[in-house]
């Protein structure tokens, strides 16, 4: 029973992470139907920007408050990868919109190669350790065969997931912004026509996932206390994987399958070997889509000759 | 040719793109972490680079605004390249006389080098390319696992010749099987999914079998990798020094290079049948059956194309000369391991497939000369050392540069680098037609 709840902590911390950067893929994949590849090298980049910020800041400003720095580099992290994640659209992706579809898939897997080797060419090759922070805990049982204990961390990784998925909520359903944004989805061309500029809504499309992604970034950096540069593979295909589960394109399918990856992998991990827990996730996702080939969320794609 | 920008606005475009670029550098560029000696991170400052990154960006985007012509969005391409059956022969000759070439101009010391690391190298990746444009190209499968069939094939010629000392020759068919049976494994549950679904599952499925046998260490000694598994013979003849080796019997001086060129002809051998099996299959129902399937998959099944058998038809083919080159791949290095069949494998070979034209023979061996050879080519720039100092190592960029060309190249030809196709089936005059009539599947 202690085994189970503590599992299920670490679980729901772990999909959490998986679920901010799944946002990410399932947006872009609505409004451009495009698997964007480089997007888990976008994650691993924004743990290095965070984790620059904050050496920057205890370091070179001497800052102390933990809660202060950590507020500084959610926002400073957000704000650049943003940044990144607008160039590489800018740059990769918009001259190949309405080009074939295997064409930004390239693109994107291109850029993938490019972002981990440019962080290891300027970042170096080694793991970079991180001082530990928030590191009290809770206990929450105790007496039985073990203490069930929920760190500061996992409080802090699961409330800022929550707050944010309420406020990315709050933007796609009730702002401008958002209804522009489910209106690309439905119709590209309609939309245009209809005055929405489509191009813009894109590129904050590709803001919105970025921002998202930096923060899992800064969250995996604080939680795991190490990055390096080759950290952005599994993390994102797992992420991909969470968003194809839940249904490519639904927004709560990103979420509830980011969720459901990260229980499986931490409870096959536990209960049976942590060596095949990449093989449980994927073996689930192939079997969920044998019987609901859409995803959990998915709309069915409806042919029409 | 697009108008040619005045001169303010595109130095006022390339100033902003500079800017952008100053943005980008500022934390990951001008803040290095290194490691001190009481292993603690430590910031270095080093403001130049992000003076440089933005520089290199203002020219370079300076210089593209003033001479290159603006990419025309989803117009149609006509034309591209277009190369002849005797261009084709050409090629096949040129490939026959490479290592003999470089053997009377380098000797034997220093051909091998070239054969090897350039020759068989990309003749590996043609193979591969040629194999996965059957799944991609011609039946408009999109696979990102196909690497999967590659380690299938190099572990069952290293499993079968360290355990029951198999010989290469009597492996390599029974690896071509496996890897077949293994892509209908596969085929089966992918069978309904479609798009994205199936590209995911192709990713998982590559991912599941390299994670088993990484894990499976019984099986597979894990991480660590097969060792010592025997080296190809000539027909039974090994490359030895031995008084029965190949070089005694023909009377010849024992010399490395015989083993590397007889590689460098059983791959080209290899290849070839890979590209003249899927030319005679594109002539044929079953070929002509996927094209249709890539074409429209709802008007093949009104038509009574068994949809099931054509795809599967498609992975179990493209999965066998993946599972040849897997055994060549084995025999070649003598060594396997986990590392050589990863995600990144898989990328490289679908990035060969796209950036060369889909379905095109031909541009998908060109794509391979480029990406491979020059890729390997970056390891020869070490004349690099002398102009930005010795702590400079041009390897190092490699594949940066890898992933910087697969976007460049997919930005200045959509299409592939051969934009046009050979029709299967024409009326009364082949003709060749643009890539962009043709459909890229929806499977």
């Amino acid at each position: 029973m202690e085994n189970f709840l503590q599992q299920l902590i670490n679980g729901v911390t772990l999909g959490s992470i998986y679920g901010l950067i799944a946002i990410g893929y399932t947006m872009v994949f609505g409004i451009i139907g495009m698997v964007n590849f480089a997007h888990g090298d976008v994650f691993m980049l924004s743990a290095f920007i965070a984790l620059i910020i904050f050496l920057a800041l205890t370091q070179l400003l001497g800052l102390t408050s933990l809660g202060l720095v950590f507020l500084i580099v959610l926002m400073g992290a957000m704000v650049l990868t943003a940044l990144w994640n607008w160039a590489i659209e800018r740059v990769a992706y918009r001259p190949l919109r309405g080009s074939f579809r295997l064409a930004p898939l390239i693109s994107a897997i291109g850029m993938s190669i490019f972002l981990a080797n440019f962080v290891q060419v300027v970042q170096g090759p080694r793991n970079k350790p991180v001082p530990p922070m928030f590191t009290d805990v809770i206990h929450v049982t105790s007496g039985g065969a073990f203490d069930v204990t929920l760190s500061y961390k996992q409080i802090l990784i699961v409330s800022v997931t929550g707050v944010l998925l309420l406020v990315f909520w709050y933007l796609v359903q009730k702002t401008a912004l958002g209804r522009a944004q489910r209106a690309c989805e439905q119709d590209r061309t309609m939309a245009a026509l209809l005055g929405v500029d489509v191009d813009r809504t894109i590129s904050l499309t590709f803001i919105i996932g970025a921002a998202l992604a930096a923060v899992a970034g800064s969250l995996y950096m604080m939680y795991y206390g190490v990055v390096n540069f080759s950290d952005g593979f599994t993390p994102g295909v797992k992420a991909f994987t969470a968003a194809v589960l839940g249904g490519i394109g639904s927004l709560p399918g990103a979420v509830i399958g980011g969720l459901l990856i990260g229980l499986i992998e931490t409870f096959w991990a536990a209960y049976f070997s942590s060596d095949y827990k990449d093989v449980a996730a994927f073996s689930i996702l192939i079997v969920t889509l044998i019987f609901m080939p859409s995803g959990l969320l998915g709309r069915p794609e409806v042919e029409k000759v | 040719m697009s108008p040619a920008l005045p001169i303010t606005r595109a130095l006022r475009e390339a100033g902003l793109a500079g800017l952008v670029a100053a943005g980008l550098a500022f934390p990951i560029l001008v803040l290095g972490t290194e490691m001190n000696q009481s292993n603690r991170l430590v910031l270095e400052q080093r403001w130049s680079w992000m003076a440089i990154a933005a520089g290199l960006v203002f020219v370079g985007r300076f210089l593209v605004l003033m001479f290159a012509r603006t990419p025309k969005r989803a117009a149609p391409q006509i034309g591209g390249l277009v190369l002849s059956p005797v261009l084709s022969r050409i090629g096949v000759i040129a490939l026959f006389l490479f290592p003999l070439v470089m053997l009377f101009w380098l000797g034997p010391q220093g051909s091998l080098k070239w054969i090897n690391n350039y020759g068989v190298q990309i003749l590996i990746y043609v193979m591969l390319g040629w194999g996965l444009n059957i799944v991609v190209g011609l039946a408009g499968l999109l696979d990102l696992g196909y690497v999967a069939f590659y380690a299938v094939g190099a572990y069952t010629y290293a499993l079968l010749s360290t355990h029951f000392g198999l010989s290469f020759w009597i492996c390599l068919p029974l690896a071509g099987l496996m890897a077949a049976s293994w892509g209908a494994m596969l085929g089966f549950p992918v069978l309904r999914l479609r798009g994205d679904y199936l590209a995911i599952v192709t990713l998982a499925f590559g991912e599941i079998v390299s994670a088993v046998l990484t894990n499976w260490t019984d099986f597979s000694n894990g991480k660590a990798g097969i060792m010592s598994i025997p080296r190809i013979t000539f027909f039974g003849l090994p490359f030895t020094a031995s008084e029965n080796g190949f070089a005694a019997t023909f009377g010849l001086e024992f010399q490395a290079i015989h083993r590397t060129m007889f590689l460098f002809y059983l791959i080209l051998a290899l290849a070839l049948i890979t590209h003249v099996v899927t030319l005679r299959l594109r002539a044929l129902p079953v070929g002509r059956a996927w094209e249709a399937l890539r074409e429209d998959e709802i008007a093949c099944r009104s038509l009574g194309i068994n949809t099931v058998n054509t795809k599967l038809t498609a992975f179990a083919l493209g999965a066998m000369f993946a599972g040849f080159a897997g055994s060549f791949f084995a025999v070649r290095q003598g060594f396997v391991n986990p590392d050589s069949f990863t995600f990144m494998e898989s990328a490289t070979i679908l990035a060969i497939v796209v950036l060369g034209g889909m379905g095109s023979q031909m541009g998908v061996a060109l794509a391979a000369v480029v990406m491979v050879g020059g890729t390997e080519l970056l390891r020869e720039l070490t004349f690099l050392k002398e102009v930005f100092g010795s702590s400079f190592d041009p390897s190092l960029y490699r594949m940066l540069l890898f992933g910087l060309a697969m976007v460049v190249m997919m930005i200045w030809r959509p299409r592939g680098l051969i934009s046009s196709r050979e029709p299967s089936v024409f009326l009364a005059q082949k003709k060749n037609v643009s890539g962009t009539h043709v459909q890229e599947g929806h499977g």
